[in-house]
């Protein structure tokens, strides 16, 4: 496919990307971009990848027609891809697993992640005590609070879990203390960043692993239906699931693509995680893309009821695709969300993640609006066991 | 010839703090008093969010500097008043953001209508940095980058040839803070830089006594001092313990033989 060529050399897409690191962290970047490059470049590395992608992670995971769902909605067919169905219950497995075998391949045995809502990190410390090795996530301590489940889960794989005081106790802040350690252990330690956000080669990499998904969806519903989807809808925190599911779609030129991002309390009430919608060009975690900052550049603090959501930056290939006009964006706020989340339990019998649910009511408004013909795919992107605490919370049930 | 280049008449010592930390009055004092106690060079920190380079010390003050309401507006507010009181060279340290915020031609005219000499941009590698590069030299500012133990010659080569002023080589794989040990491989590191940059060499981080200084100054044209001195604003109001410990460090450094 001719879209191959981006990110350019450099690790950009458009004007967005690049490397803003710490010197420390620069020929590092160099060795990860050159053992990447010949990893991509190895039958026997995608090899084991696809073998560990079935048996390990449950690949594929399945295309499924929403009938309940779809006429609920009254308009256009609702499918969602399963990715809930994945090992450790998220996309997050997919990308965990690639950049795991390619740690393993340069020698690092030490690894470090950032979680938010833990998905992440409960994937890749799956991922470690299955390939043997070292694992410390980072985690603010207000997401260690909302997310005690995969917090325990994470410990019981063998991973420690290191909570994060520092800024407003989130994702971002976890990424912050994962590049201070990164940083300062450079040369014994493997970075599993754990979107497609942060320095080259990271948005390209995770874009790769995480493409499993448009590419598995895009052949299933050429089976299914013999033709292309109308719409791809997925949602965006730091875009990994969403990029890994239009990726492959890029070309269709007619299939429609829509993140949707977290607007939390409301746009205008400035507590909300939607940095393409509200947000402006700068530079967090070491790549330009759009940023939530005030005037004078300071990264602002975000809210969405998702922890994974939670976060001001966006993958710098979001800020490309918006920019060219190949995918747009759009707000769904928390309470919303809670809808989709609670339409998607009575109408399939599915619990979606809350980062998911976004994207569920998103569709299925769209769908509502649509002709009965037309096809929509909604990334199903995580399952919801781990918010279900938080979702009793928010609907005033006592647990 | 740029001013920063004066500093290296002899051992140069660099003092770092953050502007607005512990609070805007404090930052006009301490900086006449670095300069009367033996710095040749003074660092403003302008906070950003999310220092990411940047250990405890430096996070923590540059959390308070921002709850006090401090911005690269107020900081150039901050440098022009000082410039008034102090002949020393002064550089910004900051991160990325807030600078491209401002807009890279306008901050660095406004750097260069405030005294500054230069600036020093830890998240900004020189293949980033070119068109900062192009703005800066419009401005008369020093573009000072920064090396690591990890860079490769060909990175060598490429800051030898961008950066301005002298070279910040950063001692330790890690983030800014005292250390009680420097590594040993430092000597071997600077060697590796002195054979290929003709620019003043100054060494940072992890840098707390005298004797670390006389030990780090000995291989090195400058030794740059943060979080020590941030330390010292903290348990000291009186800022007295700055000066004593300044004036120590700069004892040490002129009792290596030249």
């Amino acid at each position: 496919m001719a879209k191959i060529s981006l990110p350019d050399n450099r690790g950009y897409f458009g004007e967005y990307g690049g490397r803003f690191v710490p010197e420390t962290l620069m020929p590092v970047l160099d060795e990860l971009t050159a053992a990447y490059a010949e990893a991509k470049a190895d039958d026997s590395f995608w090899s084991e990848l696809d073998h560990l992608s079935r048996d390990f992670s449950g690949r594929p995971t399945p295309l499924y027609f929403g009938e309940k769902l779809t006429g609920h909605c009254g308009g256009a067919r609702i499918y969602l891809k399963r990715e809930d169905l994945a090992h450790t219950g998220a996309h997050k497995i997919n990308n965990a697993l690639g950049q795991g075998l390619l740690a393993r391949r340069i020698g690092k045995k030490r690894i470090i992640a950032e979680t938010g809502a833990g998905q992440h990190g409960v994937a890749t410390a799956a991922v470690c005590a299955m390939l043997g090795m070292d694992c410390i996530i980072y985690m603010g301590e207000e997401d260690v609070r909302r997310q005690a489940l995969n917090v325990f889960r994470m410990k019981l794989m063998g991973a420690e879990v290191r909570p994060v005081s520092g800024g407003s106790r989130t994702l971002k802040d976890a990424v912050n203390e994962a590049i201070r350690d990164w940083v300062t252990n450079a040369r014994d330690t493997y970075y599993l960043l754990g979107s497609v956000v942060g320095p080259h080669p990271y948005p390209m990499m995770v874009r790769d692993f995480q493409s499993v998904i448009g590419k598995e969806a895009r052949q299933q519903i050429l089976d299914k239906v013999g033709r292309l989807p109308d719409y791809i809808v997925a949602c965006v925190g730091g875009g990994s699931n969403s990029i890994g599911i239009f990726y492959p779609f890029l070309d269709d030129k007619d299939v429609k693509l829509v993140g949707v991002e977290a607007a939390g309390r409301g746009i205008d009430t400035g507590e909300h995680a939607a940095s393409i919608i509200a947000g402006r060009v700068g530079v967090l975690h070491g790549s330009k893309s759009y940023v939530l900052q005030n005037r004078a550049g300071q990264i602002m603090e975000t809210h969405s009821i998702s922890a994974g959501l939670d976060y001001p930056g966006v993958g710098p290939e979001h800020g490309y695709l918006k920019d060219t006009g190949r995918a747009s964006y759009v707000g769904v706020t928390d309470s919303e969300a809670l809808e989709g989340f609670q339409l998607l339990c009575r109408a399939e019998g599915i619990t979606p993640a809350l980062e998911s649910s976004h994207a569920v009511i998103y569709a299925a408004r769209l769908a509502a609006t649509l002709d009965k013909e037309k096809i929509i795919i909604v990334n199903l992107s995580g399952r919801g066991d781990k918010d279900m605490s938080i979702v009793a919370d928010a609907l005033g049930v006592k647990l | 010839m740029s001013r920063l280049s004066d500093a290296f008449r002899h051992k140069a010592l660099i003092g770092y703090v953050t502007v607005g930390y512990p609070s805007l009055e404090d930052t006009m004092k301490v900086v006449p008093l670095l300069a009367e106690s033996g710095c040749d060079i003074v660092e403003l920190g302008i906070p950003f969010s999310d220092p990411l380079a940047d250990g405890v010390t430096i996070q923590k003050a540059s959390f308070r500097a921002l709850q006090n309401g401090v911005t690269p507006e107020v900081c150039l507010e901050t440098a022009r008043k000082l410039r008034e009181k102090v002949g020393i060279p002064l550089v910004f340290m900051t991160y990325f953001n807030p600078v491209l915020s401002y807009g890279l031609d306008e901050f660095c005219s406004a750097c260069n209508g405030a005294g500054i000499d230069g600036l020093i941009i830890p998240d900004l590698p020189p293949e980033e940095g070119e068109k900062l590069q192009q703005s800066t030299g419009h401005c008369n500012l020093d573009l000072i980058y920064l090396l690591a133990p990890t860079s490769t010659e060909s990175r060598i080569r490429l800051v030898a040839e961008r950066s301005r002023g002298f070279i910040y080589l950063v001692s330790v794989t890690g983030v800014t803070g005292a250390r009680a040990a420097l590594p040993e491989d430092l000597t071997a590191f600077v060697a590796r830089v002195r054979r290929i940059a003709k620019q003043p060499l100054c060494i940072g981080f992890g840098i707390s006594t005298p004797e670390q200084s006389k030990e780090v100054a000995r291989i090195a044209d400058g030794i740059i001092v943060g979080s020590r001195i941030i330390q010292l604003m903290e348990e000291d109001k009186t800022l007295a313990s700055v000066g004593d410990f300044v004036r120590g460090l700069r004892k040490a450094l002129d009792e290596i033989p030249t």
